[in-house]
């Protein structure tokens, strides 16, 4: 597939803003990127990508591998900085940002390889999340003054509310390292949720699940969506998760996009289906 | 709730088997049963058990390696010497000397822990280890230089860099006294440590570390160990939350270092060397990574086994080399083994 060339002509126009009527556009967008790029040496990997994703929209980012999704993620969350473009977090401009920036202005995220904090335990992992919204000082934290007491417990509850969406609140006390695959990734989301983010990227959210751990997965997105009413993107290689649950599908070959749609028209657009299956003969 | 109520509990012991082994040492001290030589391991087990609960702050639950503890020991040390010497007047109540001595020695380390990790916390791993080993040779040879003397005026220092100055350059009137005299370090200090300040120094250091660990900073520290780039998605400040265990550590390195220091009428920057900040790391190792109490079984088992063992010193090497070998050879042993694996299996079956 590598040798492949995409004329010029037959690509699908990319239009610059919304592309879908129904997505809730309405207000501001949550995420606007225009004109993202980054060159890592002389490879472009990621060139021009335009993005505009709505406050309570669920949208997918595919592609074949290493046509640079995760640096896509990568680049918003400014674990690279961006050679080229803008990104408008709730209209802020990010520029100059770092992660941890980042991550106050509203994105979580979560990891394809899980990054756990694999010695702690379930609930501290979801603390750690909730760590910007504790607000005590380390002094009173030592001498265990009373707001030491009442945010503690205040996040407990919350941590306990928040592992309860995907029914691991059992799982508190165990080690976070110790999980079977798919609840370490479930955790993983619940952490990225913890620090109240306005946008969720999740990274692979389904890879090592079975059909039925996908399907309740799938469940799962969508109510974490209409209950925090926030956005969600995601980068997934199960196409019955991206088609079932995405309003937006946004498709990306070496670094460039593709096409942008709903599932019916990303699924019915020649330019897709030759980055995937080839050119037909 | 079982894994938070178990760690509740360790601390609770932790804290009733320090008590419970001051309780008893000092009944043994009322009625005579220590030794001139025993009573003279007490505070040095404190200090030791100060700087390895310290050290396993930054290495077990920060997860940075250090080897340059010994120099934050050794600046609380002449930090509080010096303090103590010079408000020998002002403050005659000597237990409340000892305490702004241990105070001075602590903020001063902190600060000298702040100096040296807002750099060094850049750094990676073996870096790390290497430049805090460079920190710790640097203080030693500082203080190697370092000339203070006290008189009514207050205070007075001289660097000795070239090796021409000594005490007499420091102008002293009458009646002033000198406190750090260079090479020879501090002599003729009035010794103020106590085996009770000692204990308090103990628990002091045991609850302000469980505290901290237990706490929302504690928590992202433990986790900026456990993943760097998780923990700066999770919107954690990474060198800040760093720095403070790292000045954490240091700070409490620095009040044991007074404490060690007003404990010794002559005290000089050598013995706070390379092979002290080693040593300290084998008690925090040994005691294991991250574990408290270990830290503090590990540093008396090892403190008072080669001093309860002095008399056969000769035969040490002799004794190394027949261990060693016995190890390698033991555990290579598919008999040993066999035993040992029985053993095992039958304790995971009476377990359950």
């Amino acid at each position: 597939m590598a040798e492949k060339k995409f004329e010029k002509g037959k690509m699908v126009p990319v239009p610059s803003r919304s592309i879908i009527p129904e997505r809730d556009l309405d207000k501001s967008p949550v995420l606007e990127c225009s004109h993202l790029g980054i060159d890592f040496g002389g490879l472009k990997a990621v060139a021009d990508f335009n993005l505009t994703i709505g406050r309570t929209e669920i949208a997918g980012l595919i592609g074949p591998n290493g046509a640079g999704k995760t640096t896509v993620f990568n680049l918003l969350t400014k674990v690279y900085q961006p050679t080229r473009g803008t990104i408008l977090l709730d209209g802020v401009d990010t520029a100059g940002k770092s992660t941890t920036q980042i991550n106050r202005m509203g994105i979580a995220r979560t990891f394809q390889n899980i990054r756990l904090f694999s010695n702690l335990s379930v609930e501290d992992n979801v603390k750690v999340g909730l760590h910007n919204q504790e607000k005590y000082s380390t002094l009173s934290g030592i001498l265990r003054f009373p707001t030491y007491w009442k945010h503690e417990r205040a996040a407990h509850q919350r941590a306990m509310e928040l592992l309860s969406i995907f029914d691991m609140q059992d799982l508190a006390h165990h080690q976070a390292g110790s999980l079977p695959y798919g609840a370490q990734r479930r955790l993983e989301i619940v952490r990225a949720l913890a620090t109240n983010p306005s946008l969720l990227l999740l990274d692979e959210p389904a890879a090592g699940m079975n059909p039925s751990e996908t399907a309740e997965l799938m469940e799962n997105i969508v109510k974490i969506r209409d209950t925090f009413h926030i956005a969600i993107m995601l980068i997934e290689h199960d196409m019955s998760l991206v088609m079932g649950i995405c309003e937006g599908i946004c498709v990306l070959n070496f670094g460039q996009v593709i096409a942008k749609g709903t599932a019916e028209e990303i699924q019915s657009n020649p330019t897709v289906i030759e980055a995937y299956l080839g050119k037909q003969q | 709730m079982k894994t938070l109520k178990k760690t509740t509990k360790v601390n609770l012991a932790t804290y009733l088997g320090v008590i419970l082994a001051f309780t008893c040492v000092t009944v043994a001290k009322g009625t005579g049963l220590l030794s001139n030589s025993m009573n003279s391991w007490l505070v040095p087990i404190c200090c030791y058990i100060v700087m390895a609960i310290s050290l396993n702050l930054t290495v077990g639950i920060s997860g940075e390696l250090s080897l340059g503890h010994a120099g934050f020991m050794s600046v609380g040390a002449f930090s509080g010497v010096v303090t103590a010497m010079s408000l020998q007047q002002a403050i005659p109540f000597s237990p409340l000397r000892l305490a702004v001595s241990m105070i001075v020695g602590a903020a001063l380390a902190a600060v000298v822990g702040l100096i040296v990790g807002i750099p060094v916390l850049r750094l990676r791993g073996d870096y790390l280890a290497i430049v805090t080993l460079a920190f710790g040779e640097i203080i030693k040879q500082l203080i190697n230089c370092l000339l203070v003397g006290w008189d009514s005026r207050g205070l007075h220092f001289a660097f000795n860099l070239d090796g021409t100055q000594t005490i007499s350059s420091l102008g002293l009137e009458e009646g002033g006294i000198a406190i750090i005299k260079g090479a020879q370090g501090a002599t003729g200090t009035v010794t103020l440590s106590s085996f009770t300040a000692g204990f308090v120094l103990v628990m002091l250091t045991l609850f302000i570390v469980l505290n901290l660990i237990q706490s929302r900073t504690g928590r992202a520290i433990m986790a900026i160990r456990d993943n760097r780039i998780a923990a700066e998605s999770v919107g954690l400040n990474i060198t800040k939350y760093k720095l403070t265990a790292f000045v954490t550590s240091a700070a409490l390195a620095g009040a044991a270092g007074a404490l060690y220091g007003l404990n010794y009428s002559n005290l000089s920057s050598s013995i706070f060397d390379f092979n002290t900040s080693i040593l300290i790391l084998v008690f925090v190792v040994l005691g294991g990574l991250g574990n408290i109490w270990g830290s503090i079984v590990a540093t008396v088992v090892l403190y008072i086994l080669p001093e309860a063992l002095r008399e056969f010193r000769d035969y040490r090497m002799l004794l190394y080399a027949i261990v060693l070998i016995l190890v390698m050879l033991v555990t290579n042993s598919p008999q040993v083994k066999a035993i040992l694996g029985h053993i095992k299996g039958k304790g995971a079956k009476s377990h359950g």
